[in-house]
């Protein structure tokens, strides 16, 4: 997927119920700009980055982060969204990689991996991360070793999943923060090693 | 109220086709899967949307083997599914 698609027919449902929504006074276009200028600064990969980076280094809060992530994640000052969505973190190990998609729409923790990237919502991503998750990785340029199990985890209800990839090799002497920056959104949702 | 599933109780996603909506994927449908983690209950969504969410139910981490889903391949595919959704075997 590329470009804006500022004239798909995604993007002319939206306009229309933005006007629909608009017009019974449900919201004014001002709150949903105000909203949409907000999300950038509550709402990044940075977040997540953060919560991987302090799994890696404190193995007390990987532990919580593996059993209760959100209790885990509103010890940095997160929270996994609504009241009703459930947060788990699922690790990747040698033996294991997690992959994350939501098939039937876009579902994706977003405070935690900012606005979701097309390739996401996309219905090739969507349809084929199930049937064939290694050849999906591959054309992400992420050869998935034949002795690792591919684990599908498909965001159907309120739960939204973080992969928590693995610590790369040769990384003993960074702190925190530089490991921080080295995970990526695609990491988070499992399209790439980190 | 449903009896519930327990974790690594073998169920069936139900082949039945939805009338309006439904979150139950037509890729699962009529496969055996393993309950893999109870995530609490949750309005489901068939009804939300008819404006009449009645009861909330129990929704499940389900895991289904490549194997079962597509005759081929050797991943797993985890989903959320309702109760009502499945039946036991």
């Amino acid at each position: 997927m590329t470009g804006t698609h500022a004239d798909g027919v995604p993007a002319r449902r939206v306009r229309a119920v933005e006007q629909l929504l608009e017009d019974a006074g449900v919201l004014s276009g001002t709150e949903l700009d105000d909203f949409l200028d907000r999300l950038p600064a509550t709402s990044s990969p940075a977040n997540g980055a953060r919560i991987v980076a302090k799994a890696w280094v404190d193995p007390e809060f990987r532990h919580r982060l593996l059993h209760d992530a959100n209790g885990a994640i509103s010890e940095l000052g997160y929270s996994g969204g609504g009241p009703t969505v459930v947060l788990r973190a699922v690790e990747n190990t040698d033996e294991i990689h997690n992959v994350v998609v939501c098939t039937l729409c876009s579902c994706y923790p977003l405070a935690l991996l900012g606005p979701s990237p097309s390739w996401y919502k996309s219905e090739a991503y969507r349809s084929r991360v199930v049937r064939d998750p290694r050849g999906v990785l591959a054309e992400f340029g992420f050869d998935v070793s034949d002795d690792v199990t591919v684990n599908v985890w498909d965001a159907n209800a309120e739960t939204r999943y973080l992969v928590i990839p693995k610590r790369p090799p040769g990384t003993e002497h960074l702190g925190e923060q530089e490991l921080a920056e080295l995970v990526t959104r695609r990491g988070l949702i499992g399209t790439a090693p980190v | 109220m449903l009896e519930p599933f327990s974790v690594a109780q073998r169920v069936r996603a139900r082949a039945r086709d939805a009338v309006g909506h439904c979150r139950l994927p037509r890729y699962v449908r009529g496969h055996t899967g393993t309950i893999v983690a109870d995530h609490g209950m949750c309005l489901v969504p068939d009804r939300v949307v008819g404006g009449n969410p009645g009861t909330p139910e129990r929704v499940y981490a389900v895991r289904f083997d490549a194997q079962d889903l597509w005759g081929a391949e050797e991943h797993t595919v985890t989903i959320e599914l309702w109760q009502s959704y499945l039946e036991s075997l």
